[in-house]
């Protein structure tokens, strides 16, 4: 059976159809929606951010010097510290559940993961936070540069990718340690070039990286300090990227502001970019015309992104290729609860360690440890890389395990099938569900089922 | 009702191999004799294990200079190996093996990564097996991957990626499998039954359920075992199952060796694991532990000297454990480089005498007759291979 637009939508734009909420009506409900993305209540700043960096650096010097108390209290500020990733995936996890639409938050992972940092240890955890509060989810709805160049000058961004590590080789900064071989280091350039704009396979060279490298040069962060540009470590004189060149005059952020826009705008940013969305939310081969449409309204509108999710959100695409994605882990979790109508307060209740363990652990053994993606190039998104068979006897597992963990008492599985697809469901699983030994397996059934491992 | 028949079918699949042409991982599927019966194991020890204390190299007098309250050497508790070497307590269990000739170790070796000490990178850098000519998430591909593609006859049974997380030293274009021990199938004989009917059309999801299903019954006779070292010897064990059947090649990785801090107590928990693991693979193998060769790596070493937290830091060279009823154990390789001034890496860490990837390309050209030619070229590109340290009995 054809599913009609408010499912359709549900299914392959949000988190899945709910028993608490109806799925949105048409696409303007969609795109509203999206708006309930912005930064939250419990935003995390980077100033928030420097501040737990630097308490735990001091209680680390403190504790090095013997001062017994700083050992004790080392231990319990680190752990805390450590426990945010749990915490931070605990509350991407109740927004995505909760709200209505979903297509907000899958946009937040979106671009986190299009933009993919990892924190190097627990200090950076609250930093890692700060990301997607001050690089993404501002800028949703805007331009694409806004947010391209939000990430790339974003601390955390910086960290990732050794911009703090990058000094000009000729800067009076590295002149006058030549002894300590400071130099260039061209991570950030590299990846904000081939994986964040215009792809690999577009028409840039080493040079244009090693010169965006060199531009970039001066912009840094610490724990201290902050984000700051210090212009005695910037390369000096005027840097060509991409035919175009910039600064020569005093060093500063404008240059860099300037050539970051430029690669945003670039035709080949759009059209890596719109690939890159329609691969995400259709199919890991997406139509030609989706694509085609995408990119046009990208050029035409100067990458306004909400025009775009416009195109995508009301493309014949969105039927023809049904099914077709396969829910990542943190998305088949979210499903889950939501089609059993365990609500984000639910979730937010747990506590340490029943957090980490049905949602961290649960996730991880299905292959996505959260904030621990292997690369820069974030989560796979083929196929075939989560249904391995130890990934999808995890999927399985949990299918069993999570309703007993949420619910005190399970639903008729029958029910369940019904407001889980709304007739979306294969023959298949509708033959083998009332056909279950005990509410639990048909629950199970349910959730492991590839309808519904689908979307 | 559903077939009966089928149900048979599913489960008769992946042993006898009659639907390979549906089965994805299975496409590389040839009747042709498989690689051998000689087997290699690598174990990744992430986190960087400091080679200088589960090695210890007492002789040379710097060592107790560089590390005073650590303990090291025969009159502190490390049991002499050969009068210049002693072996970590945390390793005992181990020293049959020693005695036995099935277990070596090589010092002061690393891989091509230098000087940022990142453990992702440098762990990256050990699984892909390249050298530094590329940029760091350029090394796509894990060397054990292209020494199935090397192998004529591998097939996806052929090598095992053990463990929840993906093994990057076995990705890449040849097939092969890949299954946690602690992953079970809870599944009553009826869901397994309705949930095969579900996948059924789903070819994606009905292979990977039938491998799931087939390999969970399988592993489920493994002892239970509990405490500290239960994941690890479930490794052992796991592996060792599947290179009893068909697969010769496996991987998997025991985490917890970045010892910055009281290093004394957490190095001895991992060492428990490894000595575990080890120990569990020999049990498991029986007579095949005469063929097998364990290759522990880690991704780089500690700094030689102790830090104020009673660990060490991350650093550069370090020690390549061997274990095996296929090795020439029982001594030392490798050249020491020594601990003095002047002999250090950076002035801090020990100095890499030789690339860890030379033992892995001799190992695997005695085990599996891979040419020197299609090693350096292929599995380790631009890896020159060097002397043959003839650790192969």
């Amino acid at each position: 059976m054809s599913l009609g637009f408010p499912e359709l939508a549900a299914i392959r734009l949000g988190y899945g159809l709910s028993p608490l909420m109806p799925p949105p009506q048409d696409a303007d409900a969609v795109l509203a929606g999206v708006a309930r993305a912005a930064p939250g209540a419990d935003a995390v700043t980077t100033d928030e951010a420097r501040e737990f960096h630097l308490r735990l650096g001091e209680l680390s010097k403190a504790r090095k010097q013997g001062d017994k108390k700083a050992v004790d209290e080392y231990r319990t500020f680190a752990r805390s510290l450590s426990r945010l990733t749990v915490i931070d995936l605990q509350r991407r996890m109740v927004r995505a559940v909760d709200d209505p639409v979903g297509f907000g938050e899958r946009l937040v992972q979106f671009w986190s993961d299009h933009f993919t940092i990892r924190p190097m240890g627990a200090g950076q955890n609250p930093l890692a936070m700060a990301f997607a509060d001050e690089a993404i989810r501002p800028h949703l709805t805007g331009r694409f540069e806004d947010m391209y160049v939000a990430a790339e000058t974003h601390p955390m961004m910086m960290l990732y990718l050794d911009q703090t590590a990058s000094r000009g080789p000729n800067s009076p900064f590295a002149q006058k340690r030549k002894e300590r071989g400071f130099g260039l280091n061209e991570n950030l350039a590299r990846e904000a070039l081939e994986l964040h704009s215009m792809g690999v396979g577009a028409p840039y060279s080493q040079k244009d990286v090693r010169e965006l490298a060199e531009l970039l040069t001066g912009m840094t962060y610490t724990p201290a300090k902050g984000v700051v540009f210090q212009p005695q470590m910037a390369e000096p004189g005027a840097e060509t990227v991409l035919g175009e060149s910039y600064g020569g005059g005093r060093a500063d952020m404008a240059d860099i502001r300037a050539a970051l826009t430029d690669i945003a705008r670039r035709p080949e940013t759009a059209q890596y970019v719109s690939k890159k969305l329609a691969v995400h939310f259709f199919s890991d081969t997406p139509p030609e015309p989706l694509v085609r449409d995408m990119v046009q309204t990208w050029r035409e509108t100067g990458g306004d992104l909400a025009r775009v999710y416009r195109v995508m959100v009301g493309h014949p695409a969105l039927a023809q290729t049904m099914g077709q994605k396969i829910r990542q882990p943190f998305d088949l979790l979210a499903a889950g609860f939501r089609a059993l109508g365990v609500t984000g307060q639910k979730i937010a209740a747990l506590e340490h360690p029943q957090n980490a363990r049905w949602l961290f652990n649960a996730m991880n053994s299905m292959g996505q440890p959260w904030g621990r993606q292997k690369g820069p190039d974030g989560w796979p998104e083929e196929a075939s890389a989560w249904i391995a068979p130890q990934q999808l006897a995890a999927r399985i597992n949990w299918s069993l395990r999570m309703p007993r963990q949420m619910l005190d008492e399970l639903p008729d599985p029958r029910e369940l099938l019904e407001t889980t697809f709304r007739g979306g469901q294969s023959p298949e699983l509708a033959w083998a569900v009332p056909k279950a030994e005990s509410r639990a397996e048909g629950v199970a059934l349910i959730l492991a089922s590839s309808d519904f491992n689908r979307r | 009702m559903l077939n009966p028949d089928r149900r048979l079918f599913l489960k008769g699949t992946a042993l006898i191999g009659c639907s390979a042409a549906a089965h994805p991982l299975m496409s590389s599927m040839t009747f042709a004799a498989l690689p051998g019966d000689n087997r290699l194991v690598v174990i990744i020890l992430r986190g960087a294990m400091d080679g200088l204390d589960v090695i210890q190299p007492y002789g040379d007098p710097a060592l107790r200079q560089l590390r005073r309250k650590l303990a090291t050497g025969p009159d502190r508790g490390a049991l002499d190996l050969d009068g210049f070497y002693a072996l970590h307590p945390g390793l005992a269990p181990l020293m049959p093996l020693w005695k036995n000739g099935e277990l070596a170790f090589a010092h002061a070796v690393s891989t091509p990564y230098r000087d940022k000490r990142s453990h992702f990178d440098g762990q990256d850098v050990l699984e892909a097996g390249t050298g530094n000519d590329l940029p760091v998430d350029r090394r796509v591909g894990g060397w054990l991957n292209r020494l199935l593609l090397a192998t004529p006859g591998a097939t996806a049974e052929t090598a095992y990626s053990v463990g929840v997380e993906q093994m990057k030293i076995l990705s890449g274009e040849a097939a092969h499998l890949s299954w946690a021990p602690r992953a079970s199938l809870d599944l009553s004989a009826q869901a397994q039954l309705l949930l095969e009917h579900v996948y059924q059309a789903d070819p994606l999801f009905r292979d990977a359920a039938r491998d799931a299903i087939q390999i969970g019954a399988e592993s489920m006779d493994m002892t239970r075992t509990q405490g500290p070292t239960a994941d690890a010897t479930a490794l052992g064990a796991f592996t060792a199952s599947r290179l009893n059947g068909e697969s010769r090649i496996a991987a998997f990785s025991i985490a917890g060796w970045d010892t910055h801090a009281n290093q004394e107590v957490v190095l001895g928990r991992a060492l428990d694991r490894l000595a575990a693991a080890i120990l569990a693979l020999r049990d498991g193998l029986g007579a095949n532990w005469g063929r097998t060769t364990v290759l522990a790596m880690t991704e780089f070493g500690r700094t030689v000297r102790e830090n104020g937290s009673g660990g060490t830091d991350h650093g550069t060279g370090g020690a390549l454990i061997m274990a095996g009823g296929a090795i020439r154990g029982g001594r030392a390789y490798g050249e020491w480089p020594g601990l003095g001034e002047g002999q250090l890496y950076a002035g801090r860490d020990l100095m890499p005498t030789r690339d860890i990837r030379a033992y892995a390309g001799w190992a695997m050209q005695g085990l599996f007759g891979i040419e020197r030619d299609r090693l350096e070229r292929a599995v380790f590109p631009g890896l020159e291979l060097g002397e043959d340290p003839g650790i192969l009995a």
